[in-house]
């Protein structure tokens, strides 16, 4: 309560102020850029994001000098903890009261929709990194709203794909039952729908579920081919030791974990995931740039960072070039410009960020590593091919999102 | 839906009632004697499971000792530590409270919720630490023909069904306990006969409270080790003891198992009912047989 | 005396609130007061403990959401019908929960609470996981906005007071007094010829349609309805409110709702150890103050 009080009373002496006329330099609306991490730093998405995106955003603020416009670069952290109404009221308050300029991870899709939402009402850029659905990028498309790692649509293109091509024809899936997973199996079921092959059934599991052992077993019975995991994170990894458990696989049935992360593989071990492919957008020692920062923050994190920790990087990088750029935080401007730059960095090669505000670039379709040929604790991913940025993401001439103007 | 189907989701929803029954099973004893429901059950459910998991995964890095506790003395010690800290919090808090309505032994065990869940979620992760030390002996599969089943589900099951009609046997059929039956009965009338009826009281809520705590041990390699996994569980608890009825031990152990089973069922029959299937009997319960269905009108 | 002072004092606080604090937090504080006020009426002067009151608050902002903005209901009416739900869901709940008495009403009612949990959870119009996301917050009257967040906030604080309002006159009016009877020795209020499960049932309608008020303003302000306000952890937040303020005071629920409210707001940065503060408060006020702050108060002062 006392801080509330100090606030105002330090709000009203900033409102006198502010009549008066002040020097030329103050092109940031409140002398500094403020940005804002949120994410899940208490559960299913803790490892995979959380805290290592904290670390990310640190990492960038200081590798860019600390200060932008000679202005100082701040940033504020909270959990979400997966619930959409806590993500938006801090993300208000963050607005409101804390004149935070950028929101990025958001790794939840609920959450994610609720804060891009509200930060478009507020004119505030979010930069998502962490949440899957494409609604984000579609049907609730945004101004201010950046897509910036991955998406639903890109994650089947390739997993999917590969599945169907070597027999998989009969899918079933298991569902996070949200935003994220529902979008995911919608997407899902579309590629293997047109590559002739069929779903048969879907249960929903609850975020979080600990026990997936009666969802397996209705998988298991529905005579499916293929078992999609529309889930992430901790869910697939209890899903996928839980279906080792029950012989799911010996059985006769795959496994297709539609969204799989790095840290994911890791605390699975190679003896269950091995073989098992996935689409990321970033492999940490693909090439020496991704390998070296990949090592610096590994210092700091102690885990090698997934794509959306990387991400994070990447994307306050580019937030904090575009507001030099342009000599200002205005989030118009800085929106803008962020459309018109080349996005090139050890995280992406040629990215560009289209009106709908999904950033193209390209992706890995990735296989895990057998035990014996892995050099490293993190040495788990071996990258079958490239899917370039046209056919990861959807084209602006089939995308949903009433902004892009498709004449 | 074919018969392999059926029966793989029902012996699942055993699984799964039989950690119903244990917990009912104590919340009742504790109940019968001290009338006071423990809310904090569940959490002594998870503290179980923790203390499992941190002998066996974290002495090293947590307190410097360098020694592993298996899941096979882990069945003896954390029932043993789980049922002290209840007889530490029986001796210092509930006992004060004896005295006036029952609600503030709720209230008192739901704050102890509150604490031990805010703890150790600032240590662990809410969606659960896998437990890894379940025993190579139990780890392979039995193939029961209609599915395979994992061997160490079959073990919990078993061991904790001989747990639960052990406790029934010893309360129903010695003399310890027709003393412990003699003290709910008449708490006076026991004492004046000179038997210690506080004694007994701590005696018996620790023995509860290690129950759970056994219980905890035996989930933690099902399901992974979570500080929400008490509280998700005692709700549903609540409801099994509202429908059986606080009246028999019996009760509580054949509720439990049943609605473990019906839960199961309903999987397989209509998934989305799954979770509130428990709630909707408690309603008729309560409709038409107020007092449970082996509880006695007061 | 007492209470008039508070009154006064409350009124002042409330009137000047936004003009230095962070309006939205405020208008959050105002909900939960009223929430604690409406739960107060049914554990501090009947005597029952309802562990199932999230189920009016989360409900009722599900439904109040959806009517505005599927709909397209006025603000004020959206509130209605999300509250006038509650109390159809409160006569359901009371029926069946009188039936039985203390800790088993308690579980009773925490376990219907639940089954509108998992409804909310399932049910297709309340998005489930993701909430019902974007309410509008639309005008009062067709001609204040209610996106500026100070005619929201008056508008909050009228609702506070209209439902403060109702709670003082029930109290104080012949039908409380019987309530109190309740509360003291129900056999004997019973023996003078009072109807006490009726009593009773009203008195549980009368709360929880306060709380589905209480639930369906505040998703009017945060234009979201989410599965955490139906939550059984928001059960237990409104007893400890309510019992740090003063069980069976008038001003204690708001003074305990502010307390903790503002606690949980001010150490959110210590993530959960948050939860470990208020169960250690949840503690010693079942141990030792069990009057709380406003009955320490009121203790003090008729002392001298």
């Amino acid at each position: 309560m006392l801080n509330h009080w100090i606030k105002g009373i330090v709000g009203a002496v900033g409102l006198a102020s502010v009549t008066l006329p002040l020097t030329a330099t103050a092109e940031l609306s409140d002398n500094k850029v403020k940005i804002g991490v949120l994410s899940d730093m208490s559960g299913v998405y803790k490892s995979l994001e959380g805290p290592g995106a904290v670390i990310a955003a640190e990492m960038a603020i200081e590798d860019f000098g600390g200060k932008v416009l000679d202005q100082p670069i701040e940033i504020i952290s909270a959990d979400h903890q997966n619930k959409p109404d806590i993500g938006a009221s801090t993300a208000r308050e963050w607005i409101d009261a804390e004149e935070v300029d950028m929101i990025t991870a958001l790794d939840n899709s609920s959450v994610a929709l609720s804060v891009q939402g509200l930060a478009a009402d507020k004119k505030i850029i979010t930069m998502n990194t962490g949440a899957g659905t494409t609604a984000l990028t579609e049907e609730q498309c945004s101004p201010y709203g950046i897509h910036y790692v991955y998406d639903t649509h890109a994650l089947p293109v390739g997993t999917a794909t590969a599945m169907v091509k070597n027999g998989g024809k009969k899918w079933y899936f298991i569902t996070a039952d949200y935003a994220f997973g529902h979008s995911l199996r919608d997407n899902t079921g579309a590629v293997v729908k047109s590559l002739d092959g069929e779903v048969v059934g879907n249960v929903n599991a609850p975020l979080g579920t600990n026990d997936f052992s009666s969802y397996l077993l209705q998988a298991q019975s529905s005579g499916a081919d293929v078992i999609g995991l529309a889930n992430a994170g901790q869910d697939t990894v209890n899903a996928i030791k839980q279906a080792n458990q029950f012989r799911i696989v010996q059985s006769g049935q795959k496994l297709a974990g539609m969204l799989v992360f790095l840290t994911d593989v890791h605390s699975m071990g190679l003896d269950i995931a091995q073989g098992l492919q996935f689409t990321t957008a970033f492999v940490w020692n693909r090439d020496d740039e991704a390998l070296a920062w990949s090592n610096r923050f590994n210092e700091r994190h102690g885990a090698m960072p997934t794509m959306v920790q990387a991400g994070v990087y990447s994307a306050v990088t580019s937030y904090l070039e575009a507001v030099k750029a342009v000599g200002s935080d205005n989030s118009d401007a800085v929106r803008k410009k962020l459309g018109e730059m080349e996005l090139n960095d050890f995280f992406v090669k040629g990215g560009k960020i289209a009106a709908n505000g999904s950033m193209l670039h390209d992706m890995y379709l990735v296989e895990v590593k057998k035990p014996e040929e892995s050099e490293s604790e993190w040495d788990l991913l071996r990258v079958v091919s490239t899917i370039p940025a046209e056919t990861a993401f959807i084209p602006m001439d089939k995308t949903a999102c009433p902004l892009v103007n498709k004449s | 839906m074919s018969i392999q189907v059926i029966l793989a989701q029902a012996l699942l929803g055993l699984n799964v009632g039989v950690f119903y029954a244990m917990l009912s099973l104590g919340l009742a004893v504790i109940f019968g004697l001290l009338n006071i429901i423990n809310f904090a059950h569940g959490a002594m459910y998870m503290l179980g499971a923790f203390i499992a998991l941190i002998g066996y995964s974290f002495m090293d890095q947590w307190f410097g000792i360098s020694i592993q506790i298996g899941f096979w003395p882990s069945l003896i010690i954390v029932p043993l530590l789980v049922g002290g800290l209840g007889i530490l919090i029986e001796r210092t808090m509930l006992k004060r409270l004896y005295d006036l309505d029952h609600i503030y032994g709720l209230l008192l065990t739901f704050g102890i919720t509150l604490i031990l869940q805010g703890l150790f979620s600032n240590y662990f992760n809410v969606s659960g630490t896998p437990y890894p030390g379940q025993p190579d002996a139990l780890s392979g599969v039995v193939n029961l023909g209609f599915m395979y089943f994992p061997t160490y589900r079959l073990f919990a099951i078993v061991f904790s069904l001989v747990v639960c009609f052990a406790t029934w046997y010893v309360i129903e059929h010695t003399k310890l306990g027709s003393r412990l039956r003699a003290g709910v009965e008449n708490p006076q009338l026991t004492q004046t006969f000179g038997l210690n009826v506080p004694l007994m009281v701590t005696l018996t809520f620790g023995f509860g409270a290690a129950l759970a705590g056994l219980a905890g041990v035996l989930a933690a390699p099902i399901y992974s080790v979570s500080p929400l996994m008490g509280a998700d569980l005692i709700i549903v608890v609540f409801a099994v003891v509202v429908i059986g009825g606080m009246g028999s031990i019996m009760g509580a152990i054949l509720s439990g198992l049943a609605l473990g089973l019906i839960e199961g069922l309903t999987k397989v029959f209509y998934p989305p009912a799954a979770s509130t299937v428990i709630f909707f009997l408690m309603v008729l319960v309560l409709l038409f047989r107020p007092a449970g269905l082996f509880g006695k009108e007061k | 005396m007492m209470n008039r002072i508070l009154f006064v004092l409350m009124l002042i606080a409330g009137l000047t609130a936004p003009f230095y604090a962070y309006p939205v937090f405020v208008m959050d504080l105002l909900c939960f007061a009223l929430f604690a006020c409406a739960f107060n009426l049914l554990l501090g002067y009947v005597g029952l403990l309802s562990f199932g009151h999230a189920a009016f608050f989360g409900g009722a902002a599900y439904i109040s959401g959806y009517a505005i903005k599927a709909w397209g209901f006025s603000p004020i009416f959206g509130i209605l019908t999300g509250t006038g739900f509650t109390l159809i869901l409160g006569f359901c709940f009371g029926y069946l929960a009188i039936r039985r008495q203390g800790i088993y009403f308690a579980m009773v009612t925490l376990a219907l609470a639940q089954i509108v949990y998992f409804m909310a959870l399932q049910m297709p119009f309340t998005g489930g996981e993701n909430g019902l996301q974007g309410i509008p917050r639309g005008t009062l009257f067709g001609f204040i906005d209610l996106n500026n967040s100070l005619n929201m906030y008056y508008f909050v604080f009228a609702i506070f007071l209209i439902g403060f309002g109702i709670i003082y006159r029930t109290i104080h009016s012949p039908f409380g007094e019987v309530l109190q009877a309740i509360r003291e020795n129900e056999s004997r209020a019973l023996s003078l010829g009072y109807d006490v499960d009726r009593f009773k049932l009203l008195a549980f309608v009368i709360s929880a349609t306060l709380a589905g008020l209480a639930g369906a303003t505040k998703a009017v302000i945060f234009q979201f309805a989410a599965l955490t306000n139906a939550h059984w952890q928001t059960s237990g937040e409104v007893i400890l409110m309510t019992l740090v303020g003063g069980l069976g005071t008038v001003f204690g629920p708001v003074v305990g709702a502010i307390t903790v409210g503002a606690l949980s707001h001010e150490l959110s940065a210590f993530g959960s150890w948050v939860q470990v503060i208020l169960g250690t408060i949840f503690v010693i006020c079942v141990m030792t103050f069990r009057r709380g702050i406003i009955g320490e108060l009121g203790r003090v002062l008729n002392k001298k």
